[in-house]
């Protein structure tokens, strides 16, 4: 292979790992956001707002992400809501995600004790005082992990965005192999990008698994 | 050795109205199919210090519990001062409470764990505040004055800032007492709240109970097995078997001469586990 | 464009018979996964550089996207003289793939049995394989069962990546058909809804599953949902 291949080669796969950046950063944006709310409403005291969020729930995470995607690229525009590919693909991958993420809240907020929402009800908190100042404080740290593990899964599930031409990581080194007829090269490079970019999340996750331990201190104001 | 706690003045409460009237009337609860109180009826005068003894699966627990709205009766009425704690008046009907309903009613009881309950994620200052500024809308540096009043009381002046997994034992269930005391509560429930401390860190919390009940006209209703103290410290025992009070008097009574063929047992099973009476059993 | 139910039996035919090849995927690829899985994890235990390799494939496994492990043994191990039948590449993608998982699940199980029990099978005398086999695997599956359960289920949903192989499972007929007849509507929402009905009957069989294990705990938030 020329010079001038490997550079366009390395320029093309880098793109395309941009594209993967933007895209899990911001399905995670839209992921944390619907897990928030859906995982809040899972514990409401409203059986019809637990209801809507177990429905959004029990929907996402009933197929995978590559059939919702797949459905949603192609039905949404009869449905006369015309999206680009990309943001169709955020939209879809965060809430899918954020379908995970919402059990994920309900588990960390079941996993701090019982007997410090009694604490809580002696003291004659209501429920989101008591939420708000002692239980999501001490689910945070739980919490925190789950969401990180998400976030790999996410990164991983970009990948299928190739298969409606977005070009993604995956896309660029097809590409490169239909190209250069190399099928090593291209997929050797990618899988290392992926694994690099997920420990990289790990590595963030544990982070900021710390600073949610310093983060859970409530100061009575 | 740490030094015994400072008891007595710390911070001087008005003496409030006298209230604290407990009645049960004919109370049932299952829990899971399995009937723990059968109709139980018994009463609490105001500023009474009851202490409820019996064998585990008594439903002294149970009691306790449904008196401090953490479950709700099966049947019966709980009165506390005279008015309803699980149902309530609504134009003509008679309903079950509604959380408002139950929110009102808590203000004048106050519950003791047995594994203490502290906030982790706070400091002990914190722990003792966040209620009376979250649900008595009170000023934080008012709460906070008073707080450390509080923690005068039970002998933990200096560890205001100290988080609860530096403390001992003893240390967190006094740091309990606290808390639950700065509501200003008629009525403070106690649930075996020494049975999880190490021997030796038992006398500094029984200590502070004694010291807080001098100083305040509150009902105290105690679920414990530390018999020596509910002997002196106790206007009246209870003695409870199988979800129901199988004899009830003042401690002399019970522990010296019981007339119940069911309290002789126990007491003797007790004895033998090495409990102090202090006092010859009939 | 209308909803048109002839056209939707008219494909049925095809979309079944991918569901057959997705349930036999499924079916080859989980025990598979397991298998590898629990070698993996014995692996692991058997010694500290060992470990240190298998935890870095496990975690590269994890790591990165099925979609492109697939792509490798599809496209990459004829280069090396590996030409494997679509199917085939599918399921060892999918089993590899799922093996990592299942090595973790084992050691959550394992680790789990408390080392005291350990200890009380040595005092009396038990052989390695006789702990192995009446003190700690009875011990640390009960409590992973559901996990397990729960991967199967994550697999099942994963398989229409290996219509990206060309292998022409429920997913596959479904994109086959809707290019041949320009039709997306019926074919795409069908195997939506298809994977939804088997996911929410698999879930709630689940859910039972940890009752009848008495693996579910009582508490005040959670018995509102």
């Amino acid at each position: 292979m020329s010079a001038h291949s490997w550079t366009e080669y390395l320029g093309l796969m880098a793109q395309g790992g941009i594209v993967t950046v933007e895209l899990t950063l911001a399905s995670l944006a839209v992921g944390t956001a619907a897990a928030s709310i859906a995982g809040l409403a899972r514990i409401s005291n409203r059986a019809a707002v637990r209801a809507a969020s177990r429905i959004y729930i029990e929907f996402f995470r009933g197929s995978s992400a590559f059939v919702q995607l797949f459905a949603a690229y192609y039905l949404l525009p009869f449905a006369g809501i015309y999206l680009s590919a990309f943001a169709c693909a955020v939209l879809v991958l965060g809430l899918n995600i954020g379908a995970y993420g919402a059990e994920n809240v309900r588990s960390a907020v079941l996993s701090v004790r019982r007997d410090q929402y009694e604490a809580c009800t002696v003291l004659n908190l209501t429920r989101w005082q008591a939420l708000r100042r002692v239980i999501l404080p001490q689910a945070l740290p739980v919490l925190t992990p789950l969401f990180g593990n998400n976030a790999v899964e996410l990164l991983k599930a970009t990948s299928i965005v190739s298969l409606i031409t977005i070009g993604d990581l995956t896309f660029q080194a097809q590409l490169v192999r239909f190209q250069t007829g190399d099928t090593i090269g291209p997929f050797a490079v990618i899988l290392t990008v992926y694994f690099v970019l997920a420990l990289a999340i790990g590595a963030g996750t544990r982070a900021l698994t710390r600073l949610s331990r310093r983060a859970s201190v409530t100061v009575t104001r | 050795m740490t030094a015994p706690p400072t008891l007595g003045m710390g911070f001087a409460l008005a003496e409030p109205a006298r209230g604290g009237r407990v009645e049960f009337q004919a109370v049932r609860k299952a829990y899971a199919g399995r009937t723990v109180l059968d109709d139980l009826s018994f009463s609490v005068k105001a500023g009474e210090k009851l202490a409820v003894i019996g064998p585990s699966g008594s439903g002294k627990t149970t009691i306790l519990r449904l008196l401090a709205t953490l479950d709700r009766p099966d049947g019966g009425e709980i009165l506390v001062d005279g008015e309803s704690l699980w149902n309530e008046q609504r134009g003509e009907q008679r309903v079950p409470a509604s959380e408002k309903h139950l929110h009102h009613m808590r203000e004048k009881i106050g519950m003791v764990f047995q594994l203490f309950n502290l906030f982790p994620n706070m400091t002990v200052i914190d722990n003792i505040t966040l209620a009376p500024v979250l649900t008595k809308r009170m000023k934080r540096d008012e709460a906070v004055e008073r707080g450390r009043g509080f923690l005068l009381n039970v002998g933990l002046a200096d560890k205001e800032h100290a988080w609860p997994d530096t403390l001992s034992g003893g240390q967190k269930q006094r740091v309990a007492i606290a808390r639950a005391l700065a509501l200003e509560p008629q009525i403070m429930l106690f649930d075996e709240i020494t049975s999880a401390l190490d021997p030796e860190l038992v006398e500094e919390v029984l200590n502070v109970i004694q010291s807080i009940s001098r100083d305040r006209a509150m009902t105290m209703i105690l679920v414990t097995h530390e018999m020596g103290f509910a002997r002196d410290f106790a206007d009246r025992v209870i003695f409870m078997d199988g979800g129901a009070v199988v004899e009830e008097g003042p401690p002399d009574a019970i522990f010296g001469r019981p007339s119940q063929e069911r309290t002789r047992t126990f007491l003797k099973k007790i004895i033998a586990a090495g409990y102090d009476l202090s006092g010859p059993i009939a | 464009m209308q909803w048109s139910w002839s056209f939707v039996l008219s494909i049925l035919p095809d979309l079944l018979r991918g569901l057959v090849i997705t349930i036999e995927a499924t079916l080859l690829a989980y025990p598979l996964a397991l298998v590898l899985g629990l070698l993996l994890e014995a692996a692991r235990r058997s010694g500290p550089r060992i470990a240190r390799v298998v935890s870095g494939v496990t975690q590269f496994i994890r790591g990165t996207p099925l979609l492109i492990q697939l792509y490798v043994i599809y496209y990459i191990f004829p280069d090396v003289g590996i030409r494997l039948p679509a199917l085939a590449a599918g399921v060892l993608g999918m089993g590899v793939h799922y093996s990592a998982y299942a090595a973790e699940v084992f050691r959550a199980g394992i680790e789990s049995v408390p080392a005291g029990q350990w200890e009380a099978a040595r005092v009396v005398n038990l052989t390695k394989a006789q702990t192995w086999r009446y003190v700690v695997v009875p011990q640390a599956v009960r409590p992973v069962v559901p996990s397990f359960a729960n991967y199967l289920i994550q697999l099942f949903k994963e398989t229409p990546l290996l219509s990206s192989i060309t292998i022409l499972d429920l997913m596959g007929e479904a994109r086959a058909v809707a290019n041949f007849h320009y039709r997306y509507a019926e074919p795409m929402i069908l195997v939506g809804a298809l994977f939804l009905i088997v996911s929410l009957i698999a879930g709630a069989g689940v859910r039972l599953l940890e009752r009848r294990l008495h693996l579910t705990t009582n508490h005040s938030l959670g018995r509102s949902a």
